[in-house]
């Protein structure tokens, strides 16, 4: 497959662990962003090519993940409406909120589908005009552009039976949050290559001079992840703090405008809850006043979903780059993709599927690479 | 939720254990074992149900007979490449043929709803009667049931089926030695693509047909030469890797497979990566794998080879001492555990 065969090549994977190895004097720790590159790293098993110096810390960036039980919560209440068809990307089904998923919404007569794309939401809403369709808009800077131009080209054609249930999330508020924490152990960041390809990068520069920390723009593949770790690392033992490109096949400095003036149209930055981070202040999107008259939240008048969640689960260690998901007494036992006690076990972008899938979950990683558990 | 303070750690309460069925229960994956595990096994134990195989062995005065049942709820029952008639039929075949059976006789059992197409049902028995011809079978004894619209899903298949197995043929994971090589009939992932294609009317530019067909005949060509078959197992809902997992358990032996060795077609793999699909985990109608000595092997592909059903067969990796582990070697030269299906295969977000 052209483009992506080059990526993943054995040879030039090699070579480039190889010049990592060559330049590292010292440990590192570097946090990929994104869950996909979390994916990737550990499907491929990029990490075992890498020397003992350099510890990979997985971050906050599944989307999946990240959505508060409280939101689930409210999709539930939503979907077991009789009037409602409620639609979702395929892995929010699974994640459960503080009571059930949405799976069991949809099994105790909930009309729940899986769609691939808000603008599928909006087409069964137009085939279905005496039903009310709603979409469970999650998902990074990556999925709020067809979030926007669905309920954009909603309100052009007049169609007045499709809501969104709102739970986007920024990317950058959450490396400044992480950053800011006293005990964050982050030296370095792969920042996720789409959400550049979107947004571009001119927020990352503040944070870099802020944080002294470099940030290197990185892609998916397993060469891609290998050259931005060695771009990241050439930064870190020079002494050098900047934001870096590695993904230029994809992603320009002022990302995509059309996309960036569309989310700007629909959207509003809103303060926003991060499943095990807590909320974030201007870290999410919320729909502007103008299409207000989408908003889920304000059509139903939903009970209040923001009870407690039990602390079983480390997700919000594992979230920050704080623990290992092997670190976790639950993983691999009472926590399974079968059985989630949390949210990065459901998607495979989550950092304990990706290890539940990929390692052999019964037997710990060794004790030179695996942080401390925080208390 | 309850985000008190910024960093303060939070994660949702456990879900109640299986109150219900769920659709993971039928996706062969971890949680169909469970069912099998928890709930069947422990209730009809015995030697033939207990020796999980594709299908049971019966002995009668030194006959030995492969008994084997499946069912087919395909949607849609039409798709590129078949539809839910010749399934049912290559379905039982192949699952005898793992027997190292040759396929004899079939049964049939028909839920029809209320409402369905005559005109559907006609192509759907021609296709049963093509595919019964074309593996040398008979559909001998059957059943049809009609049910009120709203109960079905249009048509339902239910077909068992008994061959008879030659000589002193032995084919089980028990079998399985450290050495023997693993052999994949053909590339992966056709049967799977082609349904979720037609289900969700996905276009990637390019037709992908079900590979769904009757391995009988490959796998009775083998036989005839003389190979040893340790083992076979035929892919269906979990994939490449739900299958390799449970024989690897079954056998209490550890398998270790090359991803570059896996074939798997273009537009397949293009499907996978724009669905977030991992090509192992997909389904598959008219692939197996074998477990042969490590000196039979190049007898094995060339005979392969010269059958339309395993023209793309290769060796896939190795059988090594172990207590049921299945490792990958990637293609970076990083090495990822497999594991069964976990619930069903959902597509990814982004």
């Amino acid at each position: 497959m052209r483009y992506v065969d080059e990526y993943r090549d054995g040879d030039a994977s090699r070579h480039c662990a190889e010049a990592i190895r060559q330049l590292v004097t010292q440990p590192w720790r570097i946090m990929e962003i994104c869950g996909g590159q979390t994916h990737a790293i550990v499907r491929y098993g990029i990490d075992q090519l890498l020397p003992a110096e350099v510890e990979l810390l997985h971050g906050p960036g599944c989307p999946v993940c990240v959505t508060p039980s409280g939101s689930i919560d409210k999709a539930i209440e939503i979907a077991a409406r009789p009037e409602v068809i409620f639609t979702s990307f395929g892995d929010m089904l699974r994640v459960p909120g503080s009571s059930t998923n949405l799976m069991n919404a949809r099994a105790q007569g909930g009309d729940v589908r899986i769609v691939y794309s808000p603008l599928d939401a909006l087409q069964i809403a137009r085939e279905n005009p005496e039903r009310t369709v709603v979409f469970f808009a999650v998902g990074f800077e990556t999925t709020a552009p067809a979030t926007a131009m669905a309920v954009y080209q909603a309100r052009q054609l007049g169609i007045g039976n499709f809501l969104l249930l709102v739970s986007h999330v920024l990317v950058p508020p959450a490396m400044g949050a992480i950053l800011s924490s006293p005990d964050t152990q982050v030296q370095g960041f792969l920042a996720a290559g789409h959400v550049c390809t979107v947004m571009g990068y001119d927020e990352y520069p503040p944070i870099a001079a802020k944080y002294q920390i470099p940030i290197v723009v990185t892609g998916f593949e397993p060469l891609d992840i290998l050259q931005g770790l060695l771009m990241c690392l050439r930064q870190l033992e020079e002494g050098r703090a900047e934001v870096e490109n590695q993904y230029a096949r994809s992603v320009r400095a002022e990302g995509n405008q059309s996309a960036r003036k569309m989310l700007r149209e629909v959207f509003e930055v809103v303060p926003r809850h991060w499943r095990g981070i807590g909320e974030i202040p201007q870290s999410g999107l919320g729909l502007a006043p103008a299409f207000a008259d989408f908003d889920a939240e304000g059509r139903f008048g939903l009970a209040d979903h923001s009870s407690g969640d039990s602390a079983e689960c480390i997700s919000g260690l594992i979230l920050q780059g704080r623990a290992k998901p092997a670190a976790c007494p639950a993983f691999g036992k009472r926590c399974t993709p079968e059985h989630p006690l949390g949210a990065p076990m459901v998607s495979s972008e989550g950092a304990c599927a990706a290890y539940y899938r990929h390692r052999a979950h019964a037997s710990p990683e060794p004790a030179a690479r695996e942080p401390e558990t925080p208390a | 939720m309850s985000n008190k303070d910024s960093f303060t750690l939070n994660c949702p309460t456990p879900l109640a254990a299986d109150a219900a069925i769920s659709l993971a229960h039928g996706s062969g994956g971890a949680l169909t074992h469970q069912l099998l595990e928890q709930l069947i096994l422990p209730a009809f134990h015995n030697p033939m149900l207990d020796a999980r195989h594709d299908g049971a062995v019966l002995e009668f005065d030194g006959i030995r007979l492969a008994f084997s049942t499946d069912s087919y709820v395909v949607q849609p029952l039409f798709f590129p490449g078949g539809n839910i008639g010749d399934l049912a039929i290559n379905g039982t075949v192949s699952d005898l043929a793992m027997c190292g059976a040759t396929p004899r006789y079939l049964s049939a059992g028909l839920i029809l709803e209320e409402g369905f197409p005559m005109e559907q049902l006609e192509r759907i028995i021609s296709s049963m009667q093509v595919a019964a011809k074309q593996a040398d079978v008979e559909l001998v004894t059957g059943d049809t049931k009609v049910v009120e619209k709203g109960c079905g899903d249009g048509v339902f298949i239910n077909t068992s089926g008994i061959g008879i197995i030659e000589g002193n043929t032995s084919i089980s994971p028990a079998r399985i030695e450290k050495g023997d090589l693993i052999i994949l009939s053909g590339d992966l992932g056709r049967h799977g693509i082609a349904v979720m294609a037609a289900r969700e009317g996905l276009d990637f530019g390019v037709t992908i047909a079900s590979d769904t067909a009757p391995l009988s005949l490959p796998v009775l060509s083998l036989l005839a030469a003389g190979i040893d078959l340790h083992c076979l197992r035929d892919l269906t809902r979990g994939g490449l890797a739900t299958a390799l997992v449970e024989v690897a358990g079954t056998a209490q032996a550890d398998f270790t497979i090359e991803e570059r060795a896996i074939p798997v077609s273009e537009p397949v793999r293009g499907a996978c990566e724009v669905l977030g699909l991992d090509p192992l985990y997909v389904a598959n109608e008219g692939r197996f794998i074998a477990w042969v000595k490590a000196a039979e092997a190049e007898q094995v592909l060339e005979i392969l080879h010269g059958h339309p059903l395993g023209a793309g067969a290769c060796i896939i990796g190795q059988v090594t001492e172990g207590r049921g582990t299945v490792t990958m070697e990637t293609h970076i030269g990083g090495k990822r555990a497999i594991d069964m299906l976990s619930g069903e295969q959902l597509p990814r977000i982004c």
